[in-house]
């Protein structure tokens, strides 16, 4: 999802430095970010970290207590009716109010004083867009939730925005209408191509939609960048560990190689990781469960530097996949396989195992 | 019981018979109600809806304050309107006193909280969040404002009806400033106390029932708006 149109000097809407305070509580400091048009740019992190309060502020809806907006390089003053124009926000609850869904539909072409026709043939062509022409009559109160989201979603489209801030589109939803509206947001960027900015707590939405993913923890952006840099890099451990890292334990670098080290781990193990460290510094190294291979203790051995003896301590199985957790002398790791895996491995509790992680899959975090 | 059924049966003739005087008696009722809980409405609405969604130091006195204006007892009214207009009072210049203008100024005392009460709680049973979607998809800030009251609009309707029972079924204070004079300031409350004073149960009693058919159906309307009330929204989060 690369920028379709001809290419743009100057990011849509950039905030710097943006800060908010409620009742004497900062909620947000400093933040900046650029939206850029035809690209969806996520903001990730966990409840409470501020991002509906960046959200509001990037989209004009409340004026920032510290730092500057700009859109299409101009400061935003505040009450700018330029972005509330151009930008459209639909909050996490879809928000209906009594009518039809077209009444709905067309609540923001009336704002905008648009004729009756034009307003009813772009509630038409939104609705379209997402499968829900057939509702266009009905009363709001006799939708399911995922109808009411789309109907949400329809309502900020029919306004062909900008800029569209998505909070936490897929919060309410089931699995299925989840995975319907992500499909539709996907379809609705390669259409229209605004900039969709997409609030979540979510890595695995984040870094399904996003181009670029900026990670916010207690009012501060932590980290940011193109989803596999967040994945593959995490800049902090909060970053690591949101976006699904597990923890060894503590440890300290032994000696130091052409790339990699050696770090001495708290358990006894010696683990081999990629990147560069003074030999002394305390360290912490993280890992996705996803990263560890599991094989027969028999198994030959393959390319990954990092090899322990396991025995298998828990299963709990998470639909297709199986998280376990393996005991290894002196710790625990976390490990994600397939269920097809774990029944050809033939894995029950108790079986020994040899989990084996890549030194290009670990991530040294200085303490 | 026989003066109870025969003053009912006499009453119902006396309604179907077109009788003037106890028509111009309701009309002057509803005339005069009816203009108290509008300036009500005017007044009323906008500072509920203020009360309701403003949020500043002193508002839960404010809104107490409202709150006891429901229990108004209409005769202390009565008597601080009457003494506002006596000849000696502030607003004695404008010779309102036993007019029609000093009864629906009275009702308007006792309607315009009514109607601020019932506002205050409609509009904060609307989610602030629909104001700020509506916001976030371009609206004005008054916009915004007018689709929360319009989200609300049952229960204001409700409002409307509450404080319109409220006053017409009042008697203390359109008593005492408005005189009950024949003709001019007799409503149907003070005419049902005169008329049953004077021993004419059929008038009183076909004054009764008018009253009693008119806040039957206020409440009527009430209820009917509570039950109407939207499926319960669920709780909000971040």
């Amino acid at each position: 999802m690369k920028p379709k149109s001809s290419p743009i000097q100057e990011a849509l809407l950039r905030g710097e430095e943006l800060s908010r305070v409620y009742d004497g509580r900062c909620v947000l400091d400093a933040a900046s970010i650029e939206i850029w048009g035809g690209r969806v740019q996520a903001v990730l992190g966990p409840n409470g970290a501020g991002k509906s309060t960046l959200m509001r502020l990037l989209a004009g809806l409340e004026a920032p207590d510290g730092g500057r907006l700009f859109y299409k390089g101009r400061q935003v003053a505040r009450h700018d009716t330029e972005l509330r124009r151009a930008a459209v926000a639909v909050l996490q609850r879809p928000y209906l109010w009594r009518g039809t869904v077209a009444q709905n539909v067309e609540f923001g072409l009336r704002v905008r004083r648009l004729p009756a026709t034009e307003r009813r043939e772009r509630a038409r062509v939104a609705l379209e867009t997402l499968d829900i022409a057939p509702l266009a009559d009905a009363p709001v109160n006799t939708l399911s939730g995922g109808e009411a989201q789309r109907v949400a979603l329809a309502r900020a489209l029919a306004l062909e925005p900008e800029i569209l801030f998505l909070d936490e589109p897929t919060a309410d939803l089931d699995v299925t209408a989840r995975r319907q509206l992500l499909a539709d947001l996907e379809r609705i960027v390669h259409r229209a191509a605004p900039a969709i900015v997409l609030i979540t707590h979510d890595p695995g939405e984040a870094f399904a939609l996003a181009d670029r993913v900026a990670v916010i923890e207690a009012g501060v952006i932590v980290q940011s960048g193109a989803p596999a840099d967040i994945f593959e890099s995490p800049a902090t451990e909060f970053v690591a560990s949101f976006t699904g890292a597990e923890f060894m334990l503590s440890g300290r670098v032994e000696e130091t190689g052409v790339g990699t080290m050696t770090v001495l781990l708290e358990s006894g193990h010696t683990v081999e990781v990629a990147g560069q460290a003074v030999v002394g510094t305390s360290v912490r190294v993280a890992y996705r469960p996803e990263d560890v291979v599991i094989a027969p203790p028999t198994a030959t051995a393959t390319s990954a530097r990092n090899r322990f003896a396991a025995t298998v301590a828990r299963l709990y199985p998470q639909g297709g996949l199986v998280r376990l957790r393996l005991d290894v002398d002196g710790g625990s790791l976390e490990a994600i396989i397939t269920r097809h895996a774990l029944e050809e491995l033939g894995l029950a509790v108790g079986t020994s195992v040899v989990a084996q992680i890549k030194a290009t899959a670990l991530h040294v975090f200085l303490l | 019981m026989d003066i109870f059924v025969e003053s009912i049966g006499q009453a119902v003739r006396l309604l179907f018979s077109g009788d003037p005087y106890l028509w111009q008696i309701i009309g002057r009722s509803l005339q005069v109600s009816g203009i108290a809980v509008l300036l009500g409405l005017l007044v009323g609405i906008p500072l509920g809806t203020w009360l309701g969604l403003a949020r500043f130091p002193g508002r839960g006195v404010a809104v107490a304050l409202v709150n006891t204006g429901l229990a108004l007892p209409p005769v202390v009214v009565g008597l601080f309107v009457y003494l506002m207009l006596s000849r000696q009072g502030p607003l004695g210049s404008l010779g309102w006193l036993y007019t029609p203008s000093a009864m629906i100024g009275a009702q308007f005392v006792l309607a315009a909280p009514y109607v601020a009460a019932i506002t205050l709680a409609a509009v904060g049973s609307v989610p602030p969040e629909l104001r700020l979607q509506a916001r976030a998809l371009g609206a004005s800030r008054w916009q915004a404002l007018a689709l929360h009251l319009r989200e609300a609009r049952l229960s204001l309707m409700a409002a409307v009806a509450a404080g319109f029972g409220a006053v017409i079924s009042e008697v203390g204070a359109v008593m005492m400033v408005g005189g009950n004079v024949h003709g001019e300031t007799r409503v149907i409350t003070t005419a049902i106390v005169l008329e049953t004073r004077r021993g004419q149960f059929a008038t009183a009693m076909a004054l009764g029932l008018i009253l009693l058919a008119i806040a039957f159906a206020a409440n009527a309307f009430i209820t009917r708006v509570q039950q109407a009330q939207p499926r319960r929204r669920r709780p909000l989060t971040s």
